[in-house]
This record gives C-alpha cells, structure tokens and sequence, in this order.
C-alpha cells in the first residue's frame, strides 16, 4: 500500500498564542511548531502499518512556505519516507483541499490520512473536501483501523458511543485520539531523515475563499469567587443558580 | 433559499440539530429569505414534528431507508439533490456535520465557515461571522466574499428559541447513491449524557488519585444529570476512556457548566474547556493556574469536599 499522511504546521500545545498588530494573523515570534497532534496519530498508524509490511511507502505532505520543512523534517524521523512541500501560504481550507487533491490524483495512494481537525484554526474542512474531490469515501473522528485484502474497518466516534464501518480503499480518514500511539524520534530517525528528501512542489490554487478579518482574544474569566468548603450550601445555590441543578 | 440539515441520530433529533434549526430560523428572518429544513432517514413516530416548537415551518424529509446510517457520500448525494438554489445551509458542527459540510462545500461550490457561534451577517459581498480559533485561545472573525455559503454551528453556542409554528413535512426518495460506507455496527457508551452536548461535566483530574476514586464523580454527574470527563494524565494512564478526555488532544466542549475535580488546569487542559460558560474549580493547591481561569473556585481535597457536595445536593433534592 502507499500511504498519504497530510500533516499541518501548527503552534505547540503549551504556546501562549498572540495575535500581530493589526489582528490579522498569529505572532510568530518565540513559537515553537510542532505536527498537529491528530495528524501525529495518522502519521503514527502509517508508520505502523510499515512496521508490519502492509504499507510500502509512507510520504507526508504539508501545504506551505519554507518554514515547514522544520516539521515535515520531524516527520520523517518518526518514520515516512519521504516528504513533501506544496508551496503556498495556506490561506484557507479550501487552498489546503485543492493543492493536497491535486497532487494526490498524480499519485494513486490507498489510503489519505488526516487529523479530525488542526488545533490552529479547528475547523474539520480539508479531509471531507479532499474526499470529495477525489470522489472517495470518508471516514472522520476514526479511533481504531484494520486493513485486510483491500478493505478496511473502521471505528469512528459518534456523539455519545461509535460505530464500526467496512469501507473498501482507497479511502479518506481523519484520526481522533486512540486511532495509535504518538511516537517519539529516536536517534537513528533522526540520523535517517537527514538523508530523505523533501520535494517541493508548486500549487495549482492559490485563491482562498474564505478570509480572516480579525483576530481577538477570548474574554477572560472575571475573578475567580471563593468558596469555602465548610460552606458547601453556597456551592449549591451556585448550582442552582447557574441551571445546574433543579 | 436557507436551508437547515437535521441531524439523525439513530431515528432521534439531537440538541445540536434544534440548535441549528433555531439558528436556521433566526437567520431566516434576518435575511428575510425562507427556511427549509431537510431531514435524511427514519425517524421515530412524531420526531420530526418537535421541530415547530422551533419556528420551523417547511421540512424535506428524504424517507429512504438506506439514511439511516450516516454516510458521508451518500448524504452529500442527497443533500445536492434536495436543495434548489441554496443561498445559506446550516449544518450542527458535530461528528456527522464535520464530514458532511466540507463534501457539500466542493460539491456545491459553496465556501463553508465552520464551528461559528455568531449569526451570519451581511458584509461587504458576502457575509462575516466569528468562530473559535487557536483551541479557544483566540477568536476569529471570517469572510467570504461568496453570495452562497456553508455554515456549520458550535454545539452549546446558541440558545433554541421557543417558537411556535405550522410545519409542514415532504416527504420524498432519493436513491442512496453507493454502499462504500457501511456501517456494520455501533456501540453506545452506557447511556449516559453524550460530552459534546452536556449542559453540565462533571471532570476529573490526576488529583482523584485512581480509577478506583471515580464513584464520587459517577454520583455527583448523575445527581446533576451531567456527562462525565477527564484530564488528558488521566485517559492516557487509562484510568479512564479516552472518549471521556477533554482538553487540546482530546474533545474540546461549551458547556453550561464545567466541574474541574482535582484538575490543577495546564493550557492544554483549558484549550479544550474553556469556552463553558460558567467553571467551578475544586482543588486542594490554592496556587493551582486554574484558579485563575474559572468563575468559582473551592480549595479543599476533593476527597472531603465532593462527598459533602453529594450531600448537600441530596438534602437540596430532597433525597436525604
């Protein structure tokens, strides 16, 4: 099988995000990236499935300019084979869709995989519209995949359990957690992804459809009201307050 | 036309789909264009109906059997089918409206803004809207200069207006396009409230010590008729599902009212809660960051202080 991972370069989880003057982007000053955390578990299970010979060849791909090689590099210590770059500023989803599509239908790939959302803009778009693109089944928030003579089955959260599907390959999936274990680059990986390649590609679309006006910070938390515990009434009318409890 | 999908849930209507229909509806008026409302698959006797109590006045109901399984091709089939000139169509941003909006986009040539909490607003060519960025640690104002677009709505962000109103269902067939999504089997997770759309979690953290100490946040979510949660520490020891994690990795959600237990609140943790509207932190470490970040706040070991929370609620409710 050949395997897609398309991973996105995104602020580390413990970054305090700040926003440049005039509100329009991130500040990207001081900021560690690292790979989107669902993507990791894609990437993580692609990595796998090479462990047990199901998977030939893993590439990652990442849609934008020099900086995310830096990422696209980590990638490849934890495991793929190769990496590649479309360069462009993925202004939105639909750039990132277009671009990952376009190459993607070059390439006969078995299996496309994403993360359920990227933890910068979280907005879920750029597998589902890959998909369709492509005209290939979907599976999204998939927690658990074996693939057996063509075929895979997937579990995929639902709102309040999961459901099990058979869906035959090529397919389209975005991983929630569980779907395998993040791997962390060892000393060899990272000896080893030195020596592969990054191609860099040019993008066929370069026109967003959806722009960012502004960026705000969410309204902060007023002080914090003290409870105390030999009071634990008062904690109840709160409840009772808020709609909580009746 | 503005249309408003309705999302089907083993043959139930779920809060997030009143949500969306009750946005649908205000958005109807605000745009003064008409609403209507498209339903895929069996529903139970008399479900659909509920959705007057919305303000919802026209329905297509596509009746075949086969949508009874959620199937991301085959609803974007359908869904392509039914719609006549879309101008808006708003979707719940959940588990089905994440792998359906996006498929529809394309297929529609409709830009999509995704997760928005704010009423679509007419501007410039197109219309703006505001929705969560960063993992809740920033808000972001979108446009698209698109005269048509997709919308899907942030479970817990607008409130269902009650709404009376004369609805009126089609029914009608459209042929399931594929059988390349199957779905072979399912499995709910013990009938308790689904996380997502909880209006009160009770949440635990590394300060319960171990799995063995969860039948104090068991009780104290049931007293509440709340969902359970966890910290990030706590699924990946396994003392608890990783379907149970809330925070940056795991499920980000907007309750009413978020119940911290023995969590001390590291960033991570806060980029998955802290869009609730309202959160009580209990917690023995005063200096806790947590603290910082709530809008009530009880120091004291959990240990102590939650049996005694049980108490009081059952002497509240009259149970003891």
């Amino acid at each position: 099988m050949k395997v897609l991972v398309a991973i996105s370069h995104v602020p580390d989880t413990t970054t305090r995000i700040t926003f440049t003057e005039d509100k329009k982007a991130l500040n990207k000053q001081g900021v560690t990236f690292i790979i989107n955390p669902y993507d990791e578990f894609s990437l993580s299970y692609a990595v796998g499935l090479k462990e047990q010979n199901k998977a030939k060849e893993v590439i990652v791909l990442c849609v934008g300019p020099k900086e995310v090689e830096s990422t696209l590099k980590k990638a490849l210590a934890i495991g793929a084979d190769k990496a590649v770059r479309i360069d462009t500023e993925p202004k939105d989803a639909f750039i990132v869709a277009a671009n990952i599509a376009a190459y993607a239908k070059e390439q006969n790939f078995d299996l496309l995989l994403f993360g359920k959302e990227s933890i910068d803009f979280n907005g879920s778009q750029v597998p589902g519209m890959v998909a369709e693109l492509l005209q290939l089944p979907f599976v999204s928030f998939a927690t658990k995949m074996e693939i057996e003579n063509g075929k895979a089955k997937v579990t995929r959260e639902i709102s309040g359990g999961s459901e099990i599907l058979e869906v035959e390959l090529p397919l389209v999936l975005s991983a929630q957690k569980g779907l395998a274990k993040e791997r962390i680059p060892n000393m060899r990986g990272i000896m080893m992804a030195r020596r592969k390649p990054v191609e860099v590609i040019a993008p066929t679309e370069t026109q967003p459809k959806v722009e960012t006006l502004q960026l705000d910070y969410p309204k902060g938390r007023t002080q914090c009201k003290f409870i105390d515990p030999e009071n634990i009434d008062e904690l109840v009318q709160v409840l009772v307050n808020l709609g909580a409890l009746n | 036309m503005i249309y408003v999908i309705v999302e089907n849930l083993q043959g139930s209507i779920r809060k997030a789909s009143i949500e969306a229909v009750s946005y649908a509806v205000a958005l109807s008026e605000k745009l003064q264009k008409p609403l209507q409302g498209i339903a895929l698959g069996p529903f139970k006797e008399g479900e659909l109906q509920k959705l007057s109590q919305y303000g919802l006045e026209q329905l297509i109901h596509v009746t075949n059997e086969a949508y009874k399984d959620f199937s991301s091709i085959n609803y974007t089939n359908a869904v392509a089918q039914v719609v006549k000139d879309p101008t808006v169509i708003v979707l719940p941003q959940g588990y089905d409206g994440r792998a359906l909006a996006p498929r529809l986009s394309i297929r529609l040539q409709m830009p999509l803004l995704s997760g928005i909490h704010t009423l679509l607003e007419p501007y410039e060519q197109g219309y703006k809207a505001q929705r969560i960025a960063y993992s809740n640690k920033g808000i972001e104002t979108v446009y698209t200069p698109s005269q048509k677009v997709i919308v899907t709505l942030k479970a817990n962000s607008f409130v269902p207006q009650k709404k009376e109103a004369s609805l009126n269902i089609t029914t009608t067939e459209v042929a399931a396009a594929t059988d390349k999504e199957r779905v072979v089997g399912r499995e709910q997770f013990s009938g308790k409230v689904p996380l997502t759309e909880a209006n009160v979690v009770v949440s635990g953290g590394r300060g319960l010590k171990g799995p063995e100490n969860w039948g104090m946040i068991e009780e104290l979510a049931q007293l509440l008729g709340a969902a359970t949660a966890c910290s990030k520490p706590v699924a990946d020891e396994g003392w608890r599902p990783h379907h149970e994690h809330v925070g940056q990795t795991g499920i980000q959600i907007a309750p009413n009212v978020y119940i911290a237990i023995g969590i001390s609140g590291a960033i991570q943790h806060l980029a998955g809660v802290s869009a609730s509207k309202n959160i009580i932190v209990i917690n023995k470490d005063k200096d806790a960051p947590f603290f910082k970040n709530c809008d009530y706040g009880v120091v004291g070991d959990a240990f102590e202080v939650v049996p005694k929370l049980i108490e009081a609620i059952k002497r509240y409710k009259g149970l003891a």
